[in-house]
């Protein structure tokens, strides 16, 4: 403890007659819990300093810096003194219940930073500390255990927060650090220490033992830094052993699924305009001959369950520096985020121990990738948000970034010996240790509480700002090689920097938040926000002052050699010495058995409606169709100013817009189309057929906003359950194999990808395992943005094709979904003539004919109709007779409802008629209505009876009610 | 007379700093993108430049509150070197960020006896970040020169701070450049129209003289037809309802 004398509390909070906004949230937020006893909630901010200041000094602070003069008061305390002062009128009521919660030690607070960077600025240089608190004051009746509640549910995560008596702070010392080295004896374990070492460290009893043997040949027991680094080196996080591995499917025998299905596809296709693929942290193509654009698509699950804001905050810091580190660092300039999270309105009581609420998830989730992107002013401008129960305890957050560079900087750089290691960046503490290891892991009723140090929070304006800084030092080509420093930390990172040359790193050179980090923990620690950089010795200083003149730290932390070893020191004592091959090449290889076989489910026994407009309303309003605007609004999606089709498109910017495009470079006339396909529901009937159709998905939305095929690149991201149980490597195995067949035929490669294994959690001996989930995120090269085409009805009188074949495929549709049936017929794909048909399209956009054009997915033809015409605001007439069938249906819910894929819907001007017709002649095409000014949506039945008068605004508001928060 | 230079003021959180520079390249002038440290370590100086441009973004996070510590750091560390711009015709304009950071620094409202009363900028009614579009009205009795010849503009929000609060003696002596309107022009239009509360339905103000000029929405997010949110159903235009503003600007610097 510092000595007491020169602590100071500074509250500071609105005017009394002023709206708080951040508590009338919370008293949304408690009502939804159903406590009803609070009235009225105030948020105050209190900053602790530690510092001798005098009462002028302190009002100083206040009025220049901590208050807003217009619309805030404050009060300081000096505890040693009992001085209370400051412009603060007016008594607590005592009718109220204060609460007050702060930090934990050791969880970075951007705040304090900023405010000892403004203080400083006031010549105020002499504080030593600065702490943040939040203090709630809650109006109103609640009982203890309803403030129990608001504190559990709303106020308090324990992973990073506590709750403090106001009396009572003070700031924990952190403790020095005094080196020791620590060996672990591993060459005479038995069995019981075998299994201890092998739990503590994560591996698997294989892995152990080819590590044993390494260290018998050494001749040494292995330093915890070393067991350390293998654990990381050798993480499913960083390897992917289950891809890598030999996999026995059927008759068949694997040798590396990756490279059996996904790589092999782009190997054959061989595309000229891939300039970088799975070897780097992005894929890489090109753009206009002159810029290329890379792109990367990250989970961050199981941060994300247990301390939502920070672990999706971080889930963007992280993918952002992907592309930063890709080549010789690309500019971030778009982002893209799919999320998946049980549904809001999930029963309390159902909620198994340990678990944060969906809700409090997916409102948590939200606010970090917003705060987190918004502030690195990068625009959010694709996502989808998907609900599944079994998200209930692995959430999935997906984060992906699109990075723009010059071309001839798309290669992966290389450094020589002597070479320098250049940490940049935040500083060093201990945040995240373990993260890797973590992500690897099953979760469990105590992650919440006991993972605690693997939670990073982030810092976005340490990295913008190191973003803008590095740009410039590439353009003046200081380092010669750069990666990011994630999941891992520096033994990720230099160890996989350095695997063909060798180096050799100096512990007690990199910058740390705090004292008291032992030379391990400083060599796997996840802080956020750093990059390693490898530097020629000759530009070193012109790097260093750049960085300085933006206040980025930049170390020199080792040196690059050739001896293929590396090498660890803290104050001049050897403390790890891996042999570079050993590292990265000496885990054995995972053998795995897989089988699959297709589930039946029962088939719905559903009587045929007469109505259908009820059931078109129920799928409209179901959680995964309903409008995300709530969602879309708080991200800023126009920085940069290179949005050209945005989110949210139609008459008053509010429709459901397929693909997103920017224009990357402002003066240029090409752009780029963002478009990702996920739908879980079909894995449980087909893996292979959810990874074809979410394929479809992903191109057919580049090709309904004006886009084509002709240069598409793709990205894998699996998410899947257990992958030791059998039947789900099966499923992984028939996924991958669809990713192989689908990208060869439609000629797509992939580019890079991801994986995230083990999303199970087990509670009370019951394990809940999420479904089979495939994100596939693709990019298209547009030639001229002005081509782009939008969903929403634009005229009165227009023509509705709808292009593409329906069948009876509803098994896993929404429709089914809603009537709580999954059934069997799961959508398929023609990828041959998918093509065809959408090449045709593409040509169609490409000369002017297409006035809007939306591709069926959830909820079929019926759910394309009604958003086109809601979003323009217009009324629409369609006959479900007219509409090609692949087999014969007799039913009109089935047609309107399938959810076959390759299809579109598409608004054409009675005078294009003949022209759109003879481009799309051979693909299956019909006319099936027209656009009409009543504001009604109305179908018309295979009989020719009214199965859907709906008015357009009805529509709309079924779609718009469920997330407007 | 050569171009007319242009400073885009970059500090740790700035992020608009990009498109802004291009919106002056289009409108003629050659835009400079300069950080903070540099103005303040002297290798380069304002007095080189005729418009001074505090761009959006988040500088420093906005930690404590939006704007206020770049506020504060123009404020104590280049006061003096601002004062020396403005008394020398020297053209400002504040974005986003660059609203909150000048009036939290005292460079706005700047009325005719030079005073700057207080004015604040905080979280938006609804207590979420908002990014929307909206229909701008232009005062026509503003003395403000960025926005001659324009009588209204639809532009593009992206923010969670922009509700004007003054004291209510201050509001009436506002020199009120634009204002959150409806369709129609109705400057009493509540929200989404006023997308965050703002007394008075106040979008942007400048000083006495005209020449100071801050507003919440961003006039180079549409600079180009295709910005536009509703370009595929309407056609899109050659030059947004944005691009006036930079090219007033230009033109005004150049006379100087």
């Amino acid at each position: 403890m510092y000595g007491c004398y020169s602590m100071h509390r500074v509250e500071v909070c609105l005017k009394s007659h002023l709206p708080d906004a951040r508590g009338l949230g919370l008293v949304r937020d408690i009502c939804d819990l159903g406590i009803t006893t609070v009235s009225n909630v105030q948020v105050a901010d209190i900053y602790w300093l530690d510092a001798d200041l005098s009462p002028d000094e302190l009002n100083l602070i206040c009025r220049s810096l901590l208050a807003d003069p217009v619309t805030q008061e404050y009060q300081y305390f000096t505890p040693a003194t009992d001085v209370v002062e400051g412009d603060k009128g007016g008594e607590v009521d005592k009718q109220s219940h204060t609460i007050e919660v702060a930090y934990n030690a050791g969880v970075t607070d951007p705040v304090e930073e900023t405010i000892m960077k403004a203080l400083q600025d006031l010549g105020m240089g002499g504080v030593r500390v600065v702490k943040t608190v939040r203090r709630y004051l809650l109006q109103g009746r609640p009982d203890e255990y309803q403030l129990q509640v608001i504190c559990d549910r709303l106020l308090v995560n324990p992973i990073i927060q506590h709750v403090v008596e106001p009396e009572h702070f003070g700031f924990p010392e952190n403790p020095q650090y005094r080196f020791r080295l620590n060996q672990v004896d591993i060459l005479e374990l038995d069995n019981a220490g075998f299994s201890q070492v092998r739990q503590r460290f994560g591996f698997t009893d294989d892995e152990l033992q080819a590590i044993i043997a390494y260290f018998h040949q050494q001749g040494r027991n292995p330093t915890d830094a070393e067991l350390e680094t293998l654990a990381q080196t050798w993480s499913e996080h960083c390897v992917h052993k289950t891809f890598k591995g030999k996999i026995r499917f059927g008759t068949t025998t694997i040798d590396n699924l990756l490279k059996a299905t996904i790589m092999k596809a782009t190997e054959e296709l061989a595309k000229p305009w891939c300039l970088s693929v799975f070897e780097d942290n992005a894929g890489v193509i090109d753009f206009d001959g002159h810029w290329a654009l890379c792109f990367k698509v990250e989970t961050h699950n199981h941060p994300s369950a247990v301390e939502p804001y920070g672990g999706a905050a971080t889930g963007i810091g992280g993918v952002v520096r992907d592309p930063l580190g890709t080549g010789l660092g690309a500019k971030p300039i778009l982002n893209t985020d799919v999320f998946c999270f049980a549904p809001p309105d999930f029963p309390y009581e159902k909620l198994p121990k340990g678990v944060l609420h969906p809700r409090r998830i997916f409102k948590g989730v939200r606010a970090g990738v917003a705060d987190y992107a918004n502030r690195l002013g990068i625009p959010t401008l694709n996502g989808a948000i998907l609900f599944d129960e079994r998200y209930i305890a692995n959430p999935l957050v997906f984060c992906g970034t699109l990075g723009l560079l010059p071309k001839d900087l798309a290669q992966r750089g290389q450094q020589q010996a002597g070479d320098l290691v250049v940490l940049v960046g935040g500083r060093t503490g201990r945040d995240g240790i373990h993260g890797v290891t973590f992500a690897s892991e099953q979760l469990t009723e105590e992650s919440t509480t006991v993972s605690y140090s693997s939670v990073q929070i982030g810092n976005p304006i340490v990295e913008k700002r190191l973003i803008d800084v590095l740009l410039q030092a590439r353009d003046r080509r200081l380092y010669c090689r750069i990666t990011d420093c994630g999941g891992g930390g520096l033994s990720s990172a230099v160890g996989e920097m350095a695997a063909e040359t060798g180096v050799r790193v100096y512990l007690d050179k990199v910058p740390l938040k705090y004292a008291g980090l032992s030379y391990t923990e400083i060599w796997v620690s996840e802080s956020q926000e750093r990059m390693v950089l490898a530097v020629p010795p000759d530009c070193i200083d012109e790097l260093l002052n750049l960085f300085a003149g933006e206040n980025v730290e930049a170390a020199v932390i080792g040196e690059f050699t050739d001896d293929l070893r590396l090498q660890l020191f803290y104050n001049g004592n050897l403390v790890g010495d891996l042999d570079m091959e050993f590292l990265h090449k000496g885990y054995p290889q995972v053998k795995r058995e897989a089988v699959w076989e297709q589930p039946q489910y029962a088939e719905p026994d559903l009587a045929k409606p007469p109505d259908l407009g009820e059931a078109l309303l129920q799928i409209l309003g179901s959680w995964n169709v309903c409008s995300k605007e709530w969602v879309i609004r708080q991200y800023d999606h126009e920085v940069q100013g290179a949005s050209v089709l945005k989110p949210l498109v139609g008459k008053n910017n509010d429709g459901p817009g397929d693909a997103a495009i920017i224009r990357p470079i402002l003066g240029s006339e090409m752009g780029v189309i963002v478009a990702n396909g996920i739908n879980p529901k079909y894995g449980e009937i087909d893996p292979y057929w959810m990874a074809a159709s979410v394929i479809d998905e992903a191109l057919r939305q580049i090709v309904a906003v004006g886009g084509n095929l002709r240069q598409v690149a793709l990205l894998d991201n699996f998410c899947w359950g257990n992958t030791d149980r059998q039947d789900m490597l099966g499923a992984l195995v028939r996924a991958a194999q669809a990713c192989y067949d689908m990208a060869t035929a439609y000629e797509t490669p992939f580019i890079s990808g991801k994986d995230s294994l083990n999303n199970e959690f087990e509670s009370n001996g019951r394990i809940i395992s999420i479904p089979h989930t495939l994100l596939i995120s693709a990019i298209s090269v547009m030639e001229d943005v002005n081509r782009a085409v939008s969903m929403d009805f634009k005229k009165v009188g227009d023509l509705i094709y709808i292009a593409g074949t329906t069948q009876n495929e509803l098994g896993g549709s929404g429709y089914f979904g809603t009537h709580g049936f999954m059934g069997n017929n799961v959508p398929k794909v023609n990828p041959r003539r998918a093509r065809e048909l959408m090449d045709r399209l593409s040509l169609a956009t490409e000369k002017g004919l297409v006035r809007a054009c939306h591709d069926c997915s959830d909820g079929g033809i019926g759910v394309a109709v009604a958003e086109m015409a809601f979003a323009g605001g217009l009324g629409a007439t369609i006959s479900l007779k007219s509409v090609p069938l692949g087999e014969p249906v007799d039913r009109d819910d089935f047609i309107l409802f399938s959810e076959s894929n390759s299809r579109f819907l598409v608004e054409i001007a009675p005078e294009s008629k003949g022209e759109f017709e003879q481009v799309m002649s051979g693909a299956s095409l019909a006319a099936v209505g027209q656009v009409t000014d009543t504001e009604v949506l109305e179908v018309y039945g295979v009989d020719g009876r009214k199965v859907v008068a709906t008015p357009i605004n009805e529509l709309k508001e079924a779609w718009q009610k469920p997330l407007r928060w | 007379m050569g171009k007319v230079k242009t400073l885009i003021l970059r500090a740790p959180g700035t992020n608009c700093d990009a498109e802004t520079a291009f919106a002056f390249q289009q409108a003629g002038a050659v835009a400079t993108s300069v950080h903070i440290n540099q103005l303040i370590r002297g290798q380069q100086r304002l007095s080189d430049y005729q418009i001074l441009v505090v761009p959006g973004g988040f500088t420093y996070g906005d930690d404590i509150a939006a704007g206020k510590v770049l506020a504060n750091e123009l404020r104590l560390k280049l006061g003096e070197d601002i004062l020396r711009f403005i008394e020398g015709g020297g053209l400002i304009l504040g974005i986003c960020n660059g609203f909150q950071v000048l009036v939290k620094a005292g460079i706005l409202p700047r009325l005719s006896n030079g005073s700057s009363p207080p004015l604040t900028v905080v979280a938006n009614d609804s207590g979420k970040f908002e990014c929307r579009w909206v229909y701008l009205r232009v005062n026509k009795d503003s003395p403000c020169l960025f926005t001659k010849g324009i009588d209204s503009m639809y532009l593009p929000v992206a923010h969670a701070e922009g509700k004007v609060v003054a004291d209510s003696e201050v509001l009436p002596e506002l020199n009120v450049v634009v204002y959150y309107a409806d369709e129609q022009g109705d400057n009493k239009a509540g929200y989404p129209y006023n997308p965050n509360g703002s007394a008075g339905n106040i979008a942007g103000i400048c000083d006495a003289s005209g020449r100071i000029f801050a507003l919440m929405p961003h006039p180079e997010r549409y600079i180009r037809g295709t910005q536009h949110p509703q370009w595929t159903r309407q056609g899109a235009k050659e030059h947004g309802d944005g691009f006036q503003v930079f090219l007033n600007a230009v033109k005004w610097a150049k006379g100087l």
